[in-house]
């Protein structure tokens, strides 16, 4: 399936470029537009915004890549994201994240987000997410927890539908 | 030399400011801008030129004098000092009257930091000496330290200065980031990320010298890797040019790769004859076989690089088919091997014996000046016709000719090709349908090719062949003899802009093949009496003498990278 742009997405991304006294500035907002719609950046995305900016893919890639927060992939339904900066690494977050992994069946060590094969779920060990009086904490997509233990984690995961 | 050789048709450069520092107590006077490597444009001077100037060495990875400035590998870390400032914005000076030097409580990157006037730059202190080895340490933390499988091997930047400023051990316990190995980064080259120093020489010249915005770091902190865009091939004409600048091993070309260990190859300088810009090249050679092509620095020619598809053009020099017999054949009722001395009688008599106007000389431009030069004086005392065959194709913007001879100006110079190359062939042709051309000598070229088919050459009373691998015309030859690649020979070619460079022998001729211009020598001076030279010097000093357009040159004036002569328009 080719890759397109809806009329609305596609008018935003000009308005993006129109900001910018050179196209290719508008790379990151123009990436997040595309994220914030479809959920990831497909290598056809990637293409799309290179071609739109007179650039070529690589450097829009390059980007991509160096953005954690840049999916490359679709994400699973629920995000769950584990905080692993020093409080709460010192709260008991790399427990945390073990656990959410091994319930799910992921592996904690491999590197960045990582989806379950049904897709329901996805993990990310973060960098701050900016409440370290209340390690360790997490979010489940727009929900934000505190002081979880793995008790709490497993509720809040079983609460996920 | 006697008379003055025109050289480069540059403009004089304008006068440039000098300042003077000092690098490591040696006091030198320094342009206060230099060149900019890719506009030209006046920028300040360096550090690291200030040192090179200086002949002070520097380590460093990611600088190159022909590309931007990336400044991200921290080898070239310095100490310096500026003189000091009293607050009235005057000099403060030490008691003896000399300017006090108020010494950077931070280094700085040689490569990216401008000089200022009156600037010490320590490269030997204990200070600097220690930056060095913490760079270095860094920069091996990840990697594999595979020097006993690495092509890169005894031509290593990693090497050198592991030698100068690395650990015996590695202090690093971690486990090591692993990246991707032997990654086909494109049709010529195979890439390995974990010996990748991140340096980005290869995307800097992919981008600003080829043109083609093709390579870039993905990924972030210590997973940063050096890639091509997902799906598509690292393939331009001068995607080997990175495997040179690749400090380290991380780049290597498919064509040398596992072939071998670079501290047996013997380096011989010579020149691209792939087109008739004359990319300047070594060849590296062992036991009689070329392994490589690798451009040699000439700035008035190819800067610091060559094209794939010239550097690639040296498999047929080996050939299992090259013509190694001197041949007398009766063409379709077999042959037999004679010698040099045989065939050169022979043919001399043939000549002599041939009336005038009755001969004609076909010879490649992909010849040598002397070669050519030799063949002309045959032709002026047999009032032949001759000519060369064009090759003319598309060329591009940076090193590529259009004309894929490398020696056209030398055969036009020598009087061997018309003006327009080629034009002459018809004639010939024509002349041999007609019964006036009875002997035809060809050297270097299939004309059977090019328009001269073999029903014609069946009707000549002599037909002399001097080829390299055989082929339709060297079938149909009285007298086949086998020639040399340039890179068993020394010779000199003119290329497109009139640059007259010269070129070494690199390996043995195979077989009983030897240097056309021995021969030629030899058949000159029975066909002519004259007995020239049988050195090259010789022959080429002669010539020089006998040709307007080279007058003035010397063999040993040419150097190593050539001079330039006016083409007579």
């Amino acid at each position: 399936m080719a890759f397109s742009v809806p009329a609305n997405l596609e008018a935003e991304i000009t308005e993006l470029i129109s900001h910018y006294p050179q196209k290719r500035s508008a790379s990151l907002m123009i990436l997040h537009a595309v994220q914030e719609h479809f959920g990831w950046i497909s290598q056809e995305a990637v293409e799309w915004i290179a071609a739109r900016l007179e650039l070529q893919p690589i450097n829009v890639y390059e980007l991509v890549t160096f953005y954690p927060m840049f999916r490359r992939e679709p994400a699973g339904k629920h995000v769950v994201k584990v905080c692993r900066t020093l409080s709460c690494a010192l709260g008991g977050s790399h427990e945390l994240h073990g656990h959410v992994c091994q319930k799910l069946g992921l592996d904690a060590h491999a590197h960045g987000l990582q989806t379950t094969a049904d897709g329901k779920f996805s993990v990310e060990f973060v960098e701050c997410l900016a409440s370290c009086g209340t390690a360790p904490v997490m979010m489940c997509n727009e929900d934000f927890h505190q002081a979880v233990t793995a008790a709490k984690a497993d509720e809040i995961l079983g609460k996920c539908a | 030399m006697s008379a003055p050789v025109a050289t480069e048709p540059k403009p004089a450069p304008p006068a440039v400011e000098t300042l003077k520092v000092k690098v490591d107590g040696l006091e030198i006077a320094v342009p206060k801008t230099m060149p900019d490597p890719l506009t030209g444009k006046p920028v300040p001077t360096t550090m690291i030129q200030a040192c090179t100037l200086a002949r002070t060495d520097v380590p460093h990875y990611c600088y190159h004098p022909k590309l931007p400035v990336a400044g991200n590998c921290r080898m070239c870390l310095v100490e310096f000092g500026t003189p000091a400032m009293g607050p009235d914005r005057k000099p403060v000076l030490n008691p003896d009257g000399t300017p006090k030097i108020a010494k950077s409580p931070r280094p700085a990157i040689a490569c990216a930091t401008p000089i200022s006037p009156g600037m010490e730059i320590y490269t030997t202190t204990p200070g600097v000496k220690a930056m060095r080895e913490g760079v270095l340490e860094f920069l091996l933390i990840n990697h594999p330290l595979d020097c006993p499988i690495c092509d890169q091997a005894g031509e290593c930047k990693l090497q050198e200065y592991s030698v100068d400023y690395g650990q015996a051990t590695s202090r690093f316990v971690e486990p090591k980031v692993h990246k991707p190995k032997q990654v086909d980064l494109g049709p010529r080259i195979v890439l390995d990320d974990e010996r990748c120093i991140l340096c980005t020489r290869c995307i800097r010249f992919t981008k600003d010298i080829a043109g083609d915005d093709a390579l870039g770091i993905v990924n972030r902190g210590s997973y940063n890797t050096l890639s091509a865009y997902p799906g598509k091939a690292f393939d331009n004409n001068y995607t080997l040019n990175t495997v040179d600048l690749c400090p380290v091993g991380a780049l290597t070309s498919k064509d040398f790769r596992f072939q071998m260990r670079v501290w047996f190859l013997k380096e011989t300088k010579s020149v691209c004859t792939s087109c008739a810009t004359g990319c300047n090249i070594v060849i590296g050679a062992r036991e009689e076989k070329v392994y490589r092509y690798e451009p040699r620095e000439n700035d008035a020619v190819n800067s610091s690089w060559m094209c794939d598809s010239g550097r690639l053009n040296y498999k047929w020099i080996g050939a299992e088919n090259r013509l190694t017999e001197i041949r007398r054949q009766n063409p379709g009722a077999g042959g037999e091997k004679i010698t040099w001395t045989t065939a050169a009688k022979e043919i001399a008599d043939r000549l002599l014996a041939a009336k005038p106007g009755t001969v004609a000389i076909v010879a490649s431009a992909r010849q040598t000046n002397e070669e050519l030069f030799l063949l002309s004086q045959l032709a002026k005392k047999l009032n032949a016709l001759t000519d060369s065959v064009p090759r003319i194709q598309i060329g591009d913007k940076l090193l590529l000719s259009a004309d894929r001879n490398p020696n056209s100006n030398g055969a036009k110079l020598t009087g061997i090709a018309p003006a327009q190359l080629g034009s002459n062939l018809r004639k010939i042709a024509e002349g041999i349908g007609k019964g006036t051309i009875k002997t035809l000598l060809v050297f270097g070229e299939d004309v059977t090719r090019h328009g001269i088919g073999a029903d014609l050459l069946a009707k000549l009373d002599t037909l002399v062949a001097s080829e390299i691998l055989p082929n339709q015309t060297t079938k149909l030859a009285h007298y086949v003899l086998p020639g040399c690649a340039h890179a068993e020979k020394r010779g000199t070619f003119t290329n497109g802009k009139g640059r007259v460079q010269k070129f070494m022998k690199a390996v043995e001729p195979r077989g009983d093949a030897r240097p056309e211009g021995e021969f030629l020598h030899e058949l000159v001076a029975a066909v002519n009496g004259n007995p020239g030279f049988t050195s090259i010097e010789g022959l080429f000093n002669w010539m020089a003498r006998e040709i307007p357009a080279f007058n003035g040159l010397t063999w040993g004036g040419l150097g190593d990278t050539g001079v330039t002569i006016v083409l007579p328009s």
